[in-house]
């Protein structure tokens, strides 16, 4: 078994520095391993954050080489450059610790978007019969599997750019409420997607895409919103 | 920093903007081919309500564009948080000054 040379981002916010550690390399190993090896074997102070280690609890996303990752389904030889890693905490959000970013902003910016449920019936109603072939139906199934892991966030330059920006992940999640029949807040999701960090801001660059570890689209869903948002001022105008 | 309705302006100068950029350069391709001096330009688009009207309209839609678009180079790589829409209107309403004196010097 060789070793892997892993340099990981320490530190809080207002003092960053590099740390070098040695690690045992294994078979099938995944850079989650490598940091719990490195918390567990080298330096308990270090700070990150995991939970189902099976790529459901979108919790455990860094920067690996440079690029955002789900680290517990990402394998240490598909991404180590010449037996090399270079762990970071997430782009684009405030580090409170070593490789544990704040996740308010993020979250803050789903609410900002109207994408929570707007419920459209009362307890005692029935419920909306919708058939899973529906179109509209069809488009919001495409990108309800998001979760949460903010990678697709770390990834847009958008945001890096324009800290106001609501981000792929909860404009992708208003598109599929734009597009549910059970909700009863189209018109409100549009407006609130229209503002000054809406969709429009975004430069189509692709990245939420390319790098989303669940292949979910946001670029598309984004598309959607803006064509939808258009048509809307249009019938205004 | 871009809603909804910079946005849509931004799209629909640009829808404005394409025929008429092609057909200028259209224009310029034919007009030297014979090789043709500043005279005969003239002789051409002076008194020309056509001409006036077609670079007036690509002047206006150039002004809203670019006042636009540097909006949002002014805020994502110079980091510039307020005065936004200053940065917006001074670039549409001195490019438009700018360009429609020259429409109305050569028509």
């Amino acid at each position: 078994m060789g070793t892997l040379i892993v340099n990981v981002a320490r530190g809080d916010a207002t003092e960053r520095r590099s740390e070098r550690f040695e690690v045992p390399a294994y078979e099938s190993q995944t850079v989650l391993d490598v940091v719990s090896w490195i918390q567990q074997n080298a330096d308990p102070t270090l700070s990150y954050r995991f939970a189902c280690r099976v790529g459901m609890c979108g919790s455990c996303a860094m920067m690996v080489n440079g690029v955002p990752r789900w680290t517990c389904r990402t394998h240490v030889q598909k991404v180590a450059k010449g037996g090399a890693l270079q762990i970071a905490p997430l782009r684009n959000l405030p580090v409170i610790k070593d490789l544990v970013v704040d996740m308010d902003p993020f979250f803050d910016k789903w609410v900002a978007a109207k994408a929570v449920h707007h419920p459209s019936r009362g307890r005692a109603e029935p419920m909306a019969e919708i058939a899973p072939d529906e179109p509209g139906r069809v488009t919001a199934s495409a990108g309800i599997e998001c979760i949460n892991c903010a990678i697709c966030y770390a990834a847009c330059d958008t945001v890096s750019g324009s800290p106001d920006y609501l981000g792929p992940a909860a404009l992708q999640r208003a598109w599929t409420l734009v597009n549910d029949a059970k909700d009863g807040a189209r018109d409100a999701i549009l407006d609130a997607v229209s503002g000054q960090g809406g969709c429009h801001n975004c430069h189509s660059m692709g990245s939420c895409t390319t790098h989303c570890p669940n292949d979910l689209d946001p670029l598309s869903a984004i598309a959607g919103l803006k064509r939808e948002t258009m048509r809307k001022a249009l019938r205004r105008a | 920093m871009l809603n909804a309705r910079l946005f849509l302006l931004q799209r629909l100068s640009a829808l404005v903007m394409a025929p008429l950029v092609l057909g200028h350069l259209a224009l310029m391709i034919y007009a030297i081919q014979g090789g043709l001096s500043v005279g005969e330009i003239l002789g051409r688009t002076q008194g020309s309500w056509f001409w006036g009207l077609y670079y007036g309209l690509f002047v206006l839609a150039v002004s809203v564009h670019a006042g636009i678009g540097l909006r949002v180079i002014a805020h994502e790589w110079l980091g510039l948080r307020r005065g936004l829409d200053a940065v917006t209107w001074g670039v549409a309403v001195g490019l438009g000054l700018l360009g429609l004196s020259a429409v109305l010097a050569v028509t």
